[in-house]
């Protein structure tokens, strides 16, 4: 009786959760309806920063969307029995992540119901209609992936599937550090580092998603995860962490060395107000090297720090994105090398922007589809890592 | 038998011919009575020269014709569209201030084409780069990728736009170098309320016209030449 | 099967019988015929319209006559100068009936020229 009680808890408990999923995903639809209504006037964004919180948000979403499949991939192609047996969770948490990233995109276009048009009118020269190729094709490779591994007859491929799911996620984070790449008339964006860079911070963010997911997991069925298993991802944690550290640091030192990149580098680490702060505070210290230590320092490197180290760096992928999108933006465009410019279009000014409420609600709205989606699927389908007792390889 | 065929198949070619011959000229006829235009040519690159010199710092003379000309509420705000904004520039190895008005400088390689996912932002034929708002979807990618921030996105509900200029919420929207006056035959409302006459319009293709002899006889200078886009606006005096 | 026509009776009549009561009566302003019957416009300009913008948008070929600028000027209504102002406005009589959303004015100027006034600069 004892255990039914239980039983009957925890399925309430898993209701309430998805109530509040629902809740956040219905503030995201009231965001979308008054965005719709009175236009992008009651966002924060404007004509200098054209590009705000929302896809803060999306990029975070589509790039941790693709870095989670890395732990798929460690499985399928280069077969490693515990990242195997993690491949369907990995899946489904990319599958979440992709649905509320484009969700958030998408809705925030300023006329989403024309989004047809994007399949209708392709221009081959535009890395955003890549990207709408790309994002199509990882949602229904990751399908079949996901097919291959859950129905025994289709076993077969499923090294196929996996190895071309591996291929596709690094296009993809290629194709999204390329959006911004590809500026080059932009100080902060322009740069050949940003693709390779996207692509290691993925590594990093996805891994961290993971682990926060498949701890709650672990929690909500009353398992414990073999600590062998926890020690060595939390090694390749802390070795993506470092790795992401290290193309940040490369980006702005290549930046530095350019002289004409002096006064975005000196905004971005020094002068800018909330972006150096958000960048040394937010993503250095909160989203890297106190992750390091709770990862790597003797006496730490439990479960908890470790779910303490991956909260963190999610955070400290907001802290970056920001830095990185909307200061990116707030550094006045250099239209006259050599000249200080004065217009009434913010000509040489840094370009204020304050995120409004709508902003948040529909970048929490995408974070809710990707928390529904996981929510429902994990307890409807069996997505619960099956461990066999745990041998080195 | 197959030779029947032949000889009919043969009147039936002459016959439709005919008709078209007969037709045609009534088609053109109808079209040109119709105020149909011929369209953009591509034998045409409409571009600016301006002569910075003559451009007085506190006139605002363009900006004013290009707001009332577009419909434009003229706002200042960052939420407010400005299709072409006056600029002050001041050397600063030795300090000489120039002003001058800033607008799509419609480039042969436009980076705002490039960008867009659905082919809404397009160069016409004879050089005018657009925005066709029934394509435009709202991404601002193009706003992104223009180096002179020539772009705008229209962030409320207008009313009571120009008939001649349509524009709308949800979409982007840049100086069109007044594609409707020059397809009716007019020049630009910038060029055409400059007072000082620092804005010289016309077709950089034509060999007859006066921009093609200023552009090749006196010094001027396309912005941010570096990028090599070959904009259809020069400068002269910078 | 008897209940099922006999509900599909039921739904037909009522039907019928707004029909007859509702069809729309659009305000058609000046009126008059310039590119082609009634009939056939009602089947067709949106047809119209389309090739239309798409020539004059991308190809810059203005054909006066079959301008959305051209309609308005003749079909807007004589009391208020609009095409969608009022219910019975010529282009909302009809699409309200059917249910088919107009895009056009959210962009383009729904009433005659010659009321808009040039807006004053803030």
């Amino acid at each position: 009786m004892a255990d039914l009680s239980a039983l009957r808890s925890m399925n309430r408990l898993f209701y309430v959760l998805l109530a509040f999923g629902g809740l956040a995903a219905l503030g995201g639809a009231y965001a979308v309806y008054m965005m719709e209504h009175h236009g992008h006037i009651i966002s924060g964004m404007n004509n200098q920063i054209v590009w705000g919180m929302p896809h803060v948000f999306a990029i975070f979403l589509i790039v941790a969307a693709s870095g989670v499949l890395n732990v798929a991939s460690i499985g399928s192609v280069f077969g490693k029995a515990i990242y195997k047996a993690r491949a369907p969770l990995a899946s489904l948490l990319s599958i979440a992540m992709l649905s509320g990233g484009l969700a958030v995109l998408m809705l925030d276009l300023g006329r989403p119901d024309r989004i047809i048009v994007a399949a209708t009118h392709y221009n081959l020269t535009s890395v955003f209609a890549w990207n709408v190729v790309l994002y199509s094709g990882m949602f229904s490779l990751v399908i079949v992936y996901l097919w291959t591994m859950m129905e025994r007859r289709m076993n077969v491929f499923n090294k196929a599937a996996g190895l071309a799911v591996f291929v596709w996620r690094f296009v993809l984070t290629t194709g999204t550090g390329l959006i911004f790449a590809f500026l080059t008339a932009r100080q902060a964006y322009g740069s050949a580092l940003l693709p390779p860079m996207f692509i290691v911070l993925s590594f990093a963010w996805g891994l961290a998603v993971f682990h926060v997911v498949q701890a709650v997991i672990y929690v909500w069925n009353e398992k414990k995860l073999d600590p062998e298993i926890l020690q060595r991802k939390k090694n390749l944690l802390g070795v993506f962490v470092i790795g992401s550290l290290y193309m940040v640091a490369t980006y702005h030192f290549t930046n530095m060395y350019f002289a004409h990149q002096h006064g975005f580098e000196l905004f971005i680490l020094r002068d800018g107000g909330i972006y150096p702060n958000l960048f040394w505070w937010g993503y250095v210290v909160l989203g890297n090297v106190l992750p390091l230590l709770l990862i790597y320092a003797p006496g730490l490197g439990k479960s908890k720090c470790v779910m303490a180290a991956a909260l963190l760096v999610v955070l400290g992928a907001f802290a970056l994105l920001y830095v990185f999108i909307i200061g990116g933006q707030a550094y006045p465009l250099n239209i006259f090398p050599g000249y200080e410019v004065s217009s009434s279009f913010a000509d040489g000014q840094i370009a204020s922007y304050t995120p409004s409420i709508y902003e948040f609600l529909l970048g929490f709205g995408g974070l809710a589809i990707a928390f529904i989606i996981t929510t429902v699927s994990v307890r409807v389908l069996n997505f619960m890592p099956q461990d066999k007792p745990y041998i080195s390889d | 038998m197959s030779d029947t065929n032949t000889q009919r198949r043969e009147f039936l070619k002459t016959s439709l011919g005919a008709a078209a011959v007969a037709i045609a000229p009534g088609m053109l006829l109808y079209s040109t009575a119709n105020g149909k235009t011929e369209g953009a040519s591509s034998q045409v690159r409409w571009g600016m020269l301006i002569d910075t010199t003559q451009c007085k710092p506190d006139c605002n003379d363009c900006v004013t014709a290009c707001n009332t000309e577009n419909g434009l509420s003229g706002g200042k705000s960052a939420t407010d569209s400005q299709w072409i904004r006056k600029i002050e520039i001041k050397d600063v190895s030795n300090g000489r201030v120039t002003s001058l008005p800033m607008m799509c400088q419609h480039c042969e390689h436009p980076p705002c084409v490039d960008v867009c996912p659905t082919q809404a932002s397009f160069k016409r034929a004879d050089g005018i780069v657009l925005v066709d708002r029934h394509l435009c979807i709202g991404c601002r990618y193009c706003m992104m990728a223009c180096p002179y921030k020539a772009r705008s996105f229209v962030h409320e509900t207008l009313t009571d736009q120009n008939p001649d200029v349509p524009r709308g919420k949800g979409t982007v929207e840049a100086c069109s170098l007044c594609v409707h006056r020059i397809d009716k035959g007019q020049i630009p409302a910038c060029a055409e309320a400059c007072q000082n006459k620092a804005i010289l319009f016309g077709n950089l293709n034509d060999t007859n016209s006066e921009i093609y002899n200023k552009v090749r006889s006196v010094a001027s200078k396309q912005i941010r030449a570096d990028l090599q886009l070959n904009t259809g606006v020069r400068y002269q005096g910078l | 099967m008897k209940l099922l026509v006999s509900l599909l009776l039921c739904l037909c009549i009522p039907a019928v019988w707004a029909a007859e009561s509702t069809t729309p009566k659009p305000d058609i302003g000046k009126g008059g015929q310039c590119v082609k019957d009634a009939q056939w416009m009602r089947l067709n300009h949106m047809h119209l319209l389309k090739h239309q913008r798409d020539e004059t948008v991308r190809k810059g070929v203005r054909e006066e006559q079959n301008s959305l600028k051209n309609c308005v000027e003749c079909h807007a209504s004589l009391s208020n100068n609009s095409v969608v102002a009022r219910e019975d406005g010529f282009c909302v009589a009809c699409h309200r009936y059917e249910a088919v959303k107009i895009d056009c004015f959210e962009c383009h100027a729904s009433k005659r020229r010659a009321t808009l006034v040039t807006k004053d600069v803030k």
